[in-house]
């Protein structure tokens, strides 16, 4: 899966679509792992903006581009965290871990 | 229970099935006027149990998974996933949060979610005969204002 990224001064963007379940996850997954190990970011942000839906597979994956990130002492945000999305990532606790900030006004 | 209405479908343990389950899902509980996040509870729920039949049930091989959706009185919707895998060993191990046997890009997390975002969960498995995850959730809908111009 091609995802479209941005660099922009060490901070990488990219803009996750489409559904994020199982049958997606690992393709996705390995995508944004290649893309961090190639641009080696100082912030990585996750937009998930284009996703449609997502269940438990991404918490996995939020947790996949965390470690690397950690590896470079680096940090991840994700940003524009639709509603549905956002609700599995709270029941899961990874707010904790990484903070949904530039919230999503409310239609 | 007694059921208002009711949808059976049997299909093989492929994982482009998932999106499947959730479509079904959808359609079938648009006759209960759910609200759009209500909506997505219940597609994350059976994703969830569908995608857990998918990798657990039948880890070397394709099998089937039987999804049954009943409308209950009091706009209670039901949700059973059924399969003939090979079921958990430990129940209560596998509904602790973060325990997964899956591998990396499982987290482990899917019975938590499906028991917070559903009103009950019953999870019955047998090793070597199979699993069965039943679910319901009472929807609040969107109410007659949502029908106002």
């Amino acid at each position: 899966m091609n995802f479209t990224s941005l660099l922009q001064e060490k901070r990488l963007t990219i803009l996750l679509s489409g559904d994020i379940d199982h049958h997606a996850a690992k393709e996705i997954m390995e995508s944004v792992s290649a893309k961090i190990r190639v641009y080696l970011p100082q912030i990585c942000e996750l937009d998930f903006s284009g996703v449609t839906f997502m269940d438990s597979s991404g918490i996995a994956l939020v947790i996949h581009a965390l470690r690397g990130m950690n590896q470079l002492g680096g940090t991840l945000r994700l940003t524009n965290v639709p509603p549905q999305p956002r609700k599995v990532l709270l029941a899961s606790g990874i707010q904790k871990l990484v903070p949904l900030n530039q919230e999503r006004s409310p239609a | 229970m007694k059921h208002e209405n009711e949808a059976v479908i049997r299909f093989p343990s492929l994982s482009s099935n998932e999106a499947f389950a959730r479509s079904v899902t959808a359609a079938f509980a648009a006759q209960m006027d759910p609200t759009l996040e209500e909506l997505g509870d219940l597609k994350t729920a059976v994703s969830e149990a569908v995608t857990n039949a998918i990798v657990h049930a039948y880890p070397d091989r394709i099998g089937p998974v039987v999804l049954r959706l009943r409308r209950l009185a009091g706009n209670v919707l039901e949700i059973t996933v059924k399969d003939t895998g090979v079921g958990i060993p430990d129940v209560a191990q596998a509904r602790q949060p973060m325990f997964t046997t899956g591998g990396a890009e499982r987290s482990g997390m899917g019975l938590t979610i499906m028991e917070s975002f559903m009103n009950s969960l019953t999870l019955r498995s047998q090793p070597g005969r199979g699993t069965t995850v039943r679910m319901r959730k009472k929807l609040i809908g969107r109410g007659e204002t949502a029908c106002k111009p």
